[in-house]
């Protein structure tokens, strides 16, 4: 295994940081992501969470669809809605200035005529009307747009976002699931698909970031994506490649012209597929798995820690290590 | 009074754009005289949300009393009817054969939305 410092070339460190070693972690944030959905994310996440030989927390970031409490028993589930502030205008002390909707960069309220009317699905809930109001008269109430649910498993932690159908605001949500983060506890999160908003939320808090994809045209086009994504959020990631056969080695020539690690390569085997629809946990159905999300595991933190160094270090960069392929 | 016809361009040859939110150009029309002022969409051509709300804050900046168009959203319709500006719905041809209609008395305000909102 190449030494970092040296594979990252020469770097100016930061005085006094060095090449001081990192204090080992015990509660690294390990992010499954992806670029094309459906490649296995929640596979990958449930499973890296189920294998942990110690406490482990599992966030379900995934707040459109959450589906990863299908393959968990789940005690003692507590659940609290998640709300967002919204103005409610106090009609007595309105003067109808405007001032409200001129800051409002959502359309959210707009003073037709006194009063302002709101409309509570374009808002924010940046509270910028309420501050700006001349006359104090806005105040914020807050409006109710998905829940989230803690619950336990044995040595497993569970916490789940859900986004109430028909809203539009994932983020929120997703916030409201990182902040039941336990301390000292590594964490897995299972984002949503994609480069979006509620995946950038779900991802930007953690420490490594593991792609999965597909073997395929339509799997290394969205990979590319994902790539760019955490190289913009300079967050340290790698590649796990699922339903190896389907396909060709593109996704492998990709990662070693750009730099990128391959945790992991898990064949199209259906009877990993027979045990995910009848809401089997792979590690449970194979336990040979379990010493190989073991090692994925060790690999991600690994990562991780080599993130943090070059942060330390002064080095910053796009937080992707170049590694060789094992 | 003044009445604002969606429009696809600047001239009232130009046919009715069947949109609010998104229209291209507002002719507004001065009842009294027939003389007519276009009226760019700015905002609500370029909004990613609310184009509807921003279209009607636009029309009501300009003293428009009522508008004529295709048709009209859940959003957009609030915000008009909240600054008491009539709504007429089913425009179709010229802006200018809408205006003829309009001052004919051929054209009735509604009292609701006749189109689901884009999203939000």
């Amino acid at each position: 295994m190449p030494d970092a410092s040296t594979a990252r070339g020469a770097a100016p460190a930061a005085s006094g940081a060095g090449a001081t070693p990192v204090k080992p972690r015990r509660d690294w944030r390990i992010a499954v992501a992806s670029g094309k959905g459906g490649t296995g994310k929640t596979t990958v996440a449930v499973n890296l969470a189920l294998s942990s030989r110690g406490p482990v927390q599992l966030l379900d970031c995934d707040v459109e669809a959450p589906n990863a409490r299908l393959f968990l028993s789940l005690t003692d589930v507590r659940r609290n809605a998640v709300t967002i502030p919204i103005p409610e205008v106090d009609q007595t002390r309105c003067t109808a200035c405007g001032q409200c909707g001129e800051i409002c960069a959502y359309n959210a309220i707009v003073a037709m005529g006194a009063p302002p009317i709101v409309f509570p699905r374009l808002c924010h809930g940046c509270g910028g009307c309420m501050r700006i109001c001349p006359r104090h008269a806005i105040r914020e109430v807050p409006r109710e747009i998905g829940a989230v649910a803690v619950a336990g498993n044995g040595h497993l932690r569970f916490v789940e976002g859900e986004l109430t159908i028909g809203e539009a605001m994932a983020p929120p949500v997703i916030r409201a699931v990182w902040s039941e983060l336990a301390p000292g506890t590594p964490a897995i999160i299972d984002a949503p698909p994609g480069t979006t908003c509620p995946t950038i939320e779900a991802v930007r808090g953690s420490d490594v970031v593991a792609l999965v994809t597909e073997p395929t045209p339509f799997g290394l086009h969205d990979l590319e994506l994902a790539v760019a994504m955490v190289r913009a959020l300079g967050l340290p990631h790698g590649v796990i490649v699922n339903r190896m056969g389907i396909g060709d080695d593109r996704i492998q020539r990709y990662c070693e012209r750009e730099g990128v690690a391959v945790l992991a390569e898990i064949a199209d085997d259906r009877s990993i597929a027979e045990a995910y629809a009848r809401g089997i946990p792979l590690v449970t159905a194979q336990p040979q798995y379990a010493a190989r999300f073991h090692e994925l595991r060790a690999r991600l933190e690994e990562l991780a820690a080599q993130g943090t160094q070059h942060a330390q270090g002064g080095a910053g960069g796009d937080g992707c290590d170049a590694q060789e392929v094992s | 009074m003044k009445v604002a016809i969606t429009s696809r361009g600047l001239d009232p040859q130009d046919p009715v754009d069947p949109r609010f939110g998104r229209a291209t150009v507002f002719v507004v029309f001065d009842t009294e005289t027939g003389e007519h002022t276009p009226l760019e969409n700015s905002g609500g051509m370029d909004a990613a949300h609310g184009a509807g709300i921003q279209a009607a804050r636009r029309v009501q900046e300009a003293g428009v009393s009522a508008v004529v168009t295709g048709h009209c959203g859940p959003n957009a319709f609030r915000a008009l009817s909240a600054a008491g500006i009539d709504v007429i719905v089913g425009a179709q041809g010229t802006v200018a054969e809408t205006f003829a209609r309009y001052q004919a008395g051929d054209l009735q305000p509604v009292a609701a939305p006749d189109v689901e909102g884009h999203g939000l």
